[in-house]
């Protein structure tokens, strides 16, 4: 990289804030996917004047711009694909405002989901996206990727609690669009930007809505004897229009392995769980809970336990949202997928993804947003067998395409990043692909900012892009 | 510009005998703010809609796709107009998977039959657009309109999932999916809804449904001024209860919607709606023992508020209430020739200082007003002169200035909906420009590059 680009970059935001030996470029060559790509240096910004400066050198040098947040993405978002400037937001952490009263915060991108949670719990708030990596990924990551997580099912994703950006254009320019209130005046910009996956803009503030905490919560362990059972009490809770706040599922395998490692009370030899949460005014709750309850028994489930108190409780989400570290304690590498289906289709395609791990002899562990059919097969693969890994990808790609093909969608909040663009000919014709290109030009001419992301540069080859990896870091889905 | 005779038979061509239409009693009926089209093609399907638009685009002619036409007066008048779009004869269910939750319909479908098809499989679309009796699926989005329901379920930003649409080029392109939850590209849908046709022509839309909720209730408290409502309103924010619908009426908006009748309801709306009080409506939805707790509780926040009176409505008052309250800006607009309606933004907040401004203003200029505030921010601010002349229509100008400073001097901000056409030529609907027009027009190029789709309607003459 040019060392006059670094020079100036040092003066924007000081030496401290600029990283280009190789050995600091290597650990930002990973984020939580199975992709890798190295930037040529690192900035880390502290306010937005120092973003659009940045971006306007970048321009200067004709360098790519890639934003980023804790690098806990799953689809090589925050990667630097074709090198250039990597932007951290990490120093831009400050909640800038608190408004209670109206359910509102304004926080800078870097801003941990959990701590957001945090600061307004006594007030009897949180920011309602929870994906499983809320200890550590910002709140501009879940802007950028539009983030789900467990209790989605009933608050929505990222998209439905952010009113209000502000962004620096790759061009330099500062702006805002939306703002606070819920009505949108013009195109709805904001509404563009959540989930652009870092390709239109740098985002620098966001205004999000804050939800009320439920008066009361009770969550249910359902145990299964077969995963039939299992998903076929998803598919009668759901079309009973009984809507839980979470519903996950964890299949036998990685059960097994998740009570190993952090003994959250699942039963090792049942075939599947399913974790249930209702929340609202304690007698909706109680009313939900009890036809739950029904529609596990019709299913012909083993058991249902409902959590004594907080304590339990918190035991079985430990089970839920560590399960990433629990596999990867047994399998050197996973490769973990990310399809949504209808989900009058969850029992078929779960055997279907039996099916896969079979014909191409992995292991493949569930664990998932049943309620909202959004699946997370996971692919356990040695990485040191190039082989194994072709060959898993091949498997992922049979697994995404049975997804299409049932009428789902590639991506449920994850993103589509660099690692499924490819697959995007699968959903989208080529018309629908170069609108969306345009769309990018609009905001980013010549894709300076975050190349190589969301739309195949090319026709695309309908394939995941297979490239060798060494261990990725274990991951939270 | 007039479509030439050649120009007539060749869409003919395109569309088939008898689906274009040049007759001056036809087209009259297209009007669009005082613009009449020269002629009106209805195509039978999506791929006829993307051959119009190619048509269209070729001969830079100016097209405005419609369907109930109930809202195609919103928006500044097009700049240029030859062609109505008719999408009425789009108007199936493409996909319906009840178990699923999700469904997809052509855009020119009515909203009362895509109802009337969920509600057999105990579903519905928490759309409710004012006009709904004639309204379609695809101006439901276009014309970005909410409904009170919006309290719990929010708008269709919240509950549209996918879209198909045909660009000013005629391409035909889609976003997102049939499934509850996506990320895979951008959401251009988003994009769609309240763009007035100036993006693209929508042909289908893919919605969440969700289930219709055993008992609908509805709780209405009185109160002497506004202070009380407002009181009660932040009460009821702060408190563990989510009602699906949160209004507050002043007193003239009271009194005009106790002047409408309802077949389905039971008591005389003057039981709900005093002409003298301001008054909050709470609606809520669920089992019988929840309704009982909403009930209960605001039984007694409302005590807590002070209010003069409060009463609780059972399932089809409610449900006329909800409809009234719904259709309040066709009523706002009958009660006035010269009816203006600011649709203003605002965090709730804002309302104390906004209701007394927006009085203020309506006040100094000796007009009779009316005021409909949704809980969630968004108040409905009527204007009501007795006769729609030179001088009324200036008055109403300057109003509309005071307006807009009031709203983002409450860091919030304010269109017109609905206003005479007489205005139009003195104020911009929209409002002052903002910073991030800019965007907007390279969007609007990027869709529209030949601006030939309802060219002059949009924000800063999009």
């Amino acid at each position: 990289m040019d060392t006059r680009l670094i020079r100036e970059l040092e003066r924007i935001v000081g030496k401290e804030g600029v990283l280009s030996r190789t050995e600091d470029l290597i650990l930002y060559e990973y984020d939580g996917s199975v992709e890798q790509g190295r930037p040529d240096c690192i900035v880390f910004p502290r306010t937005t004047a120092e973003v659009s400066r940045i971006a306007r050198l970048a321009g200067r040098f004709n360098v790519p711009l890639v934003g980023r947040g804790a690098g806990t993405g799953l689809s090589g978002g925050a990667l630097a694909r074709q090198g250039g400037v990597l932007v951290v937001f990490s120093r831009m952490n400050r909640i800038l405002e608190l408004d209670c009263e109206n359910q509102r915060a304004v926080v800078q991108p870097g801003v941990v989901n959990l701590d957001l949670t945090r600061a307004v719990e006594r007030a009897g708030l949180h920011f309602a996206p929870d994906p499983s990596s809320q200890k550590s990924c910002t709140i501009g990551g879940n802007v950028a990727e539009n983030a789900g997580g467990p209790h989605t099912l009933a608050y929505g994703v990222t998209a439905n609690h952010v009113t209000g950006l502000e962004l620096v254009l790759p061009d330099g320019e500062i702006l805002r669009v939306g703002g606070k209130t819920a009505d949108v005046l013009g195109y709805d910009l904001t509404g563009l930007l959540v989930g652009s996956e870092g390709t239109l803009a740098l985002i620098t503030e966001i205004t999000v809505k804050l939800s009320r905490l439920p008066e009361d919560v009770k969550t249910l362990l359902a145990i299964f004897d077969a995963v039939d059972q299992a998903t076929e009490t998803v598919v009668e809770i759901t079309a009973r229009g009984i809507t839980p706040a979470a519903c996950e599922m964890l299949d036998g395998w990685t059960l097994r392995v998740v009570e190993d490692f952090v003994h959250a009370g699942f039963p090792r030899d049942s075939a599947a769980v399913l974790l249930l949460e209702v929340e609202g005014l304690s007698e909706a709750v109680t009313v939900q809970a009890a036809a739950i309850e029904d529609v596990c028994r019709r299913n012909r489930a083993r058991e249902i336990r409902m959590a004594r108190d907080a304590r339990e409780r918190e035991l079985l989400w430990k089970g839920r949202k560590g399960a990433f570290g629990a596999i990867g304690r047994v399998s050197p590498s996973y490769y973990a997928l990310d399809g949504v289906i209808p989900r009058t289709r969850l029992p078929q395609t779960l055997r279907r993804v039996s099916e896969i791990g079979r014909r191409f002899g992995f292991q493949i562990a569930n664990i998932f947003h049943a309620g909202d059919g959004n699946l997370h097969p996971i692919i356990l693969f040695d990485p040191r067998d190039p082989e194994q890994f072709q060959r898993a990808v091949a498997a992922a790609g049979e697994i995404m395409k049975h997804c299409v093909e049932v009428g789902g969608t590639l991506t449920g909040e994850h993103g589509i990043g660099m690692e499924k663009d490819q697959l995007m000919p699968l959903l989208f014709s080529e018309t629908d692909l170069d609108l969306m290109r345009r769309v990018r030009e609009a905001f980013n001419p010549g894709s300076r900012l975050n190349p190589g992301k969301i739309i195949p540069a090319g026709k695309g080859c309908g394939e995941i892009r297979a490239r060798p990896v060494s261990n990725p870091p274990a991951s939270t889905i | 510009m007039t479509l030439s005779a050649a120009n007539l038979s060749r869409l003919e061509g395109i569309l088939g005998p008898g689906q274009v239409r040049s007759d001056s009693a036809t087209l009259v009926s297209y009007a669009v703010e005082g613009a009449i089209p020269s002629a009106v093609a209805q195509p039978a399907n999506a791929a006829a809609v993307s051959e119009t638009v190619r048509f269209a685009a070729a001969e830079k002619l100016a097209l405005i796709p419609c369907g109930g036409r109930t809202k195609l007066c919103m928006g500044m008048p097009p700049r240029r107009y030859d062609l109505a779009l008719d999408l009425t004869h789009l108007s199936r269910i493409v996909y319906y998977d009840p178990g699923d939750l999700t469904v997809s319909a052509e855009a020119g479908m009515p909203l009362a039959d895509l109802d009337s098809a969920l509600a057999a499989h105990g579903q519905f679309l928490p759309l409710g657009p004012p006009f709904s009796a004639r309204a379609t699926v695809g101006g439901a989005i276009a014309s970005g309109v909410d409904s009170p329901l919006r309290q719990f379920y929010g708008t269709a930003r919240d509950f549209v999932i996918g879209a198909e649409f045909v660009t000013g080029t005629g391409a035909p392109a889609k976003s997102g999916g049939r499934v509850v939850k996506n990320v895979a590209g951008y959401d251009l849908h988003k994009l769609l809804i309240g763009s007035l046709g100036t993006l693209a022509v929508i042909t289908g839309v893919n919605f969440k449904t969700f289930p219709l909720p055993p008992q609908r209730r509805t709780f209405v408290a009185h109160f002497a001024d506004d202070q009380g409502a407002l009181v009660l309103r932040r009460l009821i924010g702060a408190s563990r209860l989510s009602p699906s619908t949160l209004e507050i009426l002043s007193p003239e908006a009271a009194r005009l919607l106790a002047s409408t009748k309802d077949a389905g309801a039971q008591s005389d709306p003057r039981a709900w709606f005093h002409a003298e009080d301001w008054t909050l409506c709470a609606g809520f939805e669920s089992s019988p023992e929840v309704c009982e707790r909403y009930a209960r509780e605001l039984g007694r926040l409302a005590e807590e508020a002070q209010a003069a009176g409060g009463h609780l409505l059972q399932e089809k008052d409610s449900l006329a209430l909800q409809a009234a309250i719904g259709r309040a800006a066709p009523i706002f607009l009958l009660a006035s020739p010269a009816a203006v309606i600011f649709k203003v933004g605002l965090l709730p907040g804002k309302f104390s200082a906004v209701f007394a401004g927006l009085r203020e203003i309506a006040d100094r200029a000796s007009l009779p007003s009316a005021l409909l505030a949704r809980g969630s921010g968004t108040v409905y601010f009527a204007f009501l002169p007795a006769g729609l002349d030179g001088q009324t229509v200036a008055r109403l100008s300057r109003v509309a200035g005071a307006v807009f400073d009031l709203a983002a001097a409450q860091d919030g901000h304010a269109m017109i909906p609905w206003c005479p056409l007489e205005m139009k030529r003195l104020v911009n609907i929209w409002g002052p420009a903002r910073p991030d027009f800019a965007l907007m027009r390279s969007l609007k190029e990027t869709f529209d590059p030949h601006v030939i789709l309802s060219p002059g309607r949009f924000v800063g003459g999009l």
